[in-house]
């Protein structure tokens, strides 16, 4: 506490301890920073820490870790068409994010920002498939995906040709997966946005409306310069987002048609941990831990570059 | 931009209302899947069922497996939410309430787990998982989550600890009231909504989890619902009327449970976005 702390005398550190165990402060110190201190360390830094070391060695998880490699798994990694085809993946999924889901999460959030009963309807709606699992997601969609049963079946069955397996078709089957990703996260993305649009000073807005201006003005000249942040926030969001995939694409295609949709956690799965190759994946994961501080900091510098904070 | 007239407004209803109508036909679609037959499925995908067949729903809801699976995540979920919390909120508690040296360093180091997901080191993760022994244990999964929810749970609820009135710590203080039995008797008590709103992130977070439960359970019995339900698809590969019961009665749980804690999910969502 800072009033207590402040009228205490400068002294040596052994004098300091004391006198934090005479507060107690020591022993509250002691017994209540361990546990996250611990469980963080062993189930978090040390896993990390460790990928970058087993990242040089061959290893398939059992007995000593000798057969150091140096920098194959990296070569590999580089060199292997799959992993180039996940990387361009993440790549289109952050394209669609910004292209697709944030316009379209921005539009609905300035539709229906506004407290009102039917708003709030609309905004549960929205929110809804964020809640659920994205294994259900996947399951969901790879019904209506179904060529014999779901949508394409139907459409198929209406024009009486042959049905379509969108799901089985190299060139659809990632369009499909970006559908499904639009569909269960742009709510998501809206609730930023309405909480940042709630936060305009109404004033501003009655401003603008005093000078005239009309509603697609003050959208691009009052509203949305106005929740700039958020937009950025919200676009970092998109970003790590895409790196993370891997739950919604198993039930829909398993990474299939030859390998032409995995995401980088998927090819990491498959390739990395289904097949014990330690090293391998470690290796993939450093790669992609490395993508993650990227953004992570090129987020930081964009942002506080124009005065704003994480 | 509703104020200027008859047809904007019929225009904003009209996107609306065809924007909704896509959220919810496929969940729409999935729970009357579930009461049609397959041939049915067949020729009506979409439509209302024309005979609602009760069977696949009750053959699901009186399978045992269906409840083990529910079971096993609800009580990974419910220690993960408990463990966080109570290691997340003592840990907050410190940094919020005692300046002592290195206070800082620790804050940063716990800040690096907002940086990247678990996939990154899921490797590593196993093996460490495995060499404590913990592979088909929910423990396994238990400790890893809740060491992943560290980061956020401490820097919300550091924040919220900060914004509590200091006078009440140095009035509780002279009445002989330590640091530690103030945690319990006011922090805690008074944290409420924080708490809520970092539970629940955690449970939702928990509860849908798939990759973690993969790695560290072989043990069927053990499953918790979304390996269950990816078994079940294994099985009944083609057969959609029973996937679908299936993915409704579990994400029906999921529906009502956020129908009434929204206000706590989009509380954690929105915090620090705001302000940026």
């Amino acid at each position: 506490m800072d009033t207590l702390t402040r009228k205490r005398p400068r002294h040596s550190p052994m004098a300091r301890l004391s006198r934090m165990q005479q507060d107690g402060k020591l022993t509250t110190i002691l017994f209540f920073l361990p546990p996250a201190l611990v469980l963080f360390t062993i189930f978090v830094i040390w896993p990390i820490i460790n990928a970058a070391h087993l990242s040089f060695f061959k290893w398939s998880g059992y007995g000593e870790v000798t057969n150091f490699v140096g920098m194959q798994n990296y070569q590999r990694l580089v060199g292997h068409s799959v992993f180039h085809q996940s990387m361009w993946n993440s790549l289109k999924l952050v394209l669609a994010s910004i292209l697709i889901q944030i316009p379209l999460a921005l539009a609905m959030a300035l539709l229906i920002y506004r407290k009102t009963t039917v708003n709030t309807a609309f905004r549960l709606i929205f929110f809804a498939p964020y809640i659920l699992a994205e294994i259900a997601t996947g399951l969901i969609w790879s019904f209506i995906f179904d060529g014999d049963y779901g949508v394409s079946g139907q459409i198929a069955t209406a024009l009486g040709i042959e049905p379509i397996y969108i799901l089985a078709d190299r060139q659809y089957a990632f369009m499909a997966i970006i559908t499904v990703i639009v569909w269960k996260y742009f709510g998501y993305h809206m609730m930023i946005f309405i909480a940042a649009l709630q936060a305009v000073p109404s004033d501003l807005i009655e401003a603008a409306d005093i000078d005239g201006a009309g509603p697609w003005q003050k959208v691009f000249y009052v509203k949305l310069p106005l929740i700039a942040h958020a937009i950025k926030l919200s676009a970092f969001f998109a970003i790590i987002g895409a790196l993370q995939v891997f739950d919604i694409i198993i039930p829909l295609t398993n990474g299939g048609p030859s390998n032409s949709t995995h995401s980088i956690v998927s090819y990491l799965y498959t390739y990395g941990l289904a097949q014990l190759n330690v090293g391998y994946g470690s290796a993939v994961g450093v790669v992609l831990f490395i993508l993650c501080l990227v953004s992570a900091f090129g987020y930081r510098r964009l942002a506080l570059t124009k005065g704003d904070v994480l | 931009m509703t104020r200027s007239g008859f047809f904007p407004a019929l225009l904003r209803a009209a996107v609306l209302s065809i924007v909704a109508g896509i959220v919810i036909l496929p969940l729409l679609s999935t729970f009357l899947g579930g009461f049609k037959t397959m041939g049915e499925l067949r020729s009506s995908p979409f439509g209302i069922p024309a005979i609602w067949d009760l069977s696949t729903y009750s053959d699901i809801l009186f399978s045992p497996l269906f409840w083990t699976y529910m079971r096993n995540s609800l009580v990974v979920s419910l220690s993960a939410v408990v463990l966080t919390l109570l290691s997340a909120s003592m840990a907050a508690y410190v940094f919020a309430q005692i300046r002592f040296f290195g206070s800082r360093y620790i804050q940063s180091y716990l800040l690096l787990g907002l940086m990247f997901p678990f996939a990154t080191a899921i490797v590593p993760l196993f093996i460490q998982i495995r060499d404590l022994n913990l592979l088909d244990n929910p423990l396994g999964i238990i400790l890893p989550q809740t060491a992943f929810s560290m980061a956020f749970a401490v820097v919300l609820l550091r924040s919220f600890f900060q914004q509590l009135p200091k006078e009440l710590f140095e009035a509780a203080y002279v009445d002989g009231c330590g640091y530690i039995g103030f945690f319990f008797r006011f922090t805690l008590p008074l944290s409420t909504p924080i708490l809520a709103t970092v539970g629940t992130f955690v449970f939702v977070q928990s509860w849908n989890n798939y990759l973690l439960p993969l790695v560290v359970l072989n043990d069927r019995s053990l499953y918790t619902w979304p390996l269950g339900i990816m078994q079940f698809r294994g099985e009944f590969l083609i057969e959609w009327n029973k996937i679908l019961a299936f993915v409704s009665l579990t994400i029906l749980p999921a529906l009502i449970f956020f129908t009434f804690t929204q206000k706590y999910i989009v509380a954690g969502l929105t915090r620090g976005s705001v302000k940026g």
